[in-house]
């Protein structure tokens, strides 16, 4: 695996401390965009009444998926002691396939970039890829 | 055949038509050799890719992302053709430059990010899906000749 390095880190911090005032943004129109653009996702909820962009179940979970975000970046120099629990519900509760980490990883980066087209520069990009790369890895941990 | 929604064909069009080709195709490549370092194995003689910085203002690298520009441009031309379009150009990858297809994919999600930061708000849910259906089937095209 690639593992991040100090200026990965660094720069996945400082770009963090931008973002994280808009999180619960960010989430919501991710994972909007996901249920849009790559209709295979929907199958996971099932359960909401309403998967329409913005809708309020929606919204909600994008606070949820971007509180989870905001625990990786705390913890950055140890995401899998740090997110066991997290791997641990994805495991054996939602068994969600870890592709899927890939293209909500996808439509965050796509979200970061209409949000901070300055800031989003090709050196926080790879830095942001990798990180949430990390996430994903960490999160499929507890999966076989 | 590949269907093409009028939303899907208005929205490409309109998408391309506001792309500077000279600065937008140098900015997804440049992004593309920061983002996926390994896929500077095809620029070799492309002299200084050192940092990400001598990448981005790299004059090789701009131009050749207009070059790739210029190739999209005529799938987006050709909608309902892109596949018969493609099929020299897809040899060309395969045969000559020995592109692992793989790499098309990259290019394509560095040339959204590029777009979606011009865009904006404007680039909605909606307006990405149709984005991502055309690279997908200009990327398809693109690996088609490949044996």
């Amino acid at each position: 695996i690639m593992s991040l390095s100090a200026k990965d880190k660094a720069a996945v911090k400082a770009f963090w401390a931008k973002a994280a005032t808009k999180a619960d943004d960010i989430g919501s129109d991710a994972l909007s965009r996901m249920l849009v653009v790559y209709p295979q996702t929907k199958t996971y909820f099932s359960h909401w009444k309403d998967l329409s962009p913005g809708s309020a179940p929606v919204r909600k979970h994008g606070k949820t998926v971007m509180a989870g975000v905001a625990e990786a970046v705390a913890k950055i120099d140890d995401l899998t002691g740090g997110l066991l629990t997290l791997s641990e519900l994805h495991a054996f509760t939602l068994r969600v396939d870890p592709a899927n980490f890939k293209i909500l990883s996808h439509n965050l980066l796509v979200v970061l970039a209409t949000q901070f087209p300055e800031d989003f520069t090709p050196e926080v990009h790879v830095a942001m890829d990798k990180f949430l790369s990390a996430l994903a890895l960490a999160l499929s941990e507890k999966y076989r | 055949m590949v269907e093409w929604t009028e939303f899907e064909r208005s929205t490409i069009q309109s998408i391309f038509s506001k792309l500077d080709y000279d600065v937008a195709g140098g900015k997804a490549l440049a992004r593309c050799l920061v983002v996926y370092p390994w896929t500077q194995r095809y620029f070799g003689s492309f002299g200084n890719l050192y940092n990400a910085t001598a990448i981005m203002g790299n004059p090789k690298v701009a131009a050749h992302g207009k070059v790739v520009l210029q190739g999209l441009d005529r799938a987006v031309k050709n909608m309902d053709n892109i596949k018969a379009t493609y099929a020299e150009l897809s040899v060309l990858h395969s045969e000559k430059l020995h592109v692992d297809p793989d790499n098309f994919k990259l290019l394509a999600d560095c040339l959204t990010i590029v777009v979606a930061a011009q865009m904006g708000a404007a680039f909605t849910a909606e307006v990405q899906a149709a984005f991502q259906k055309f690279l997908a089937v200009a990327v398809s095209s693109l690996c088609r000749q490949y044996h």
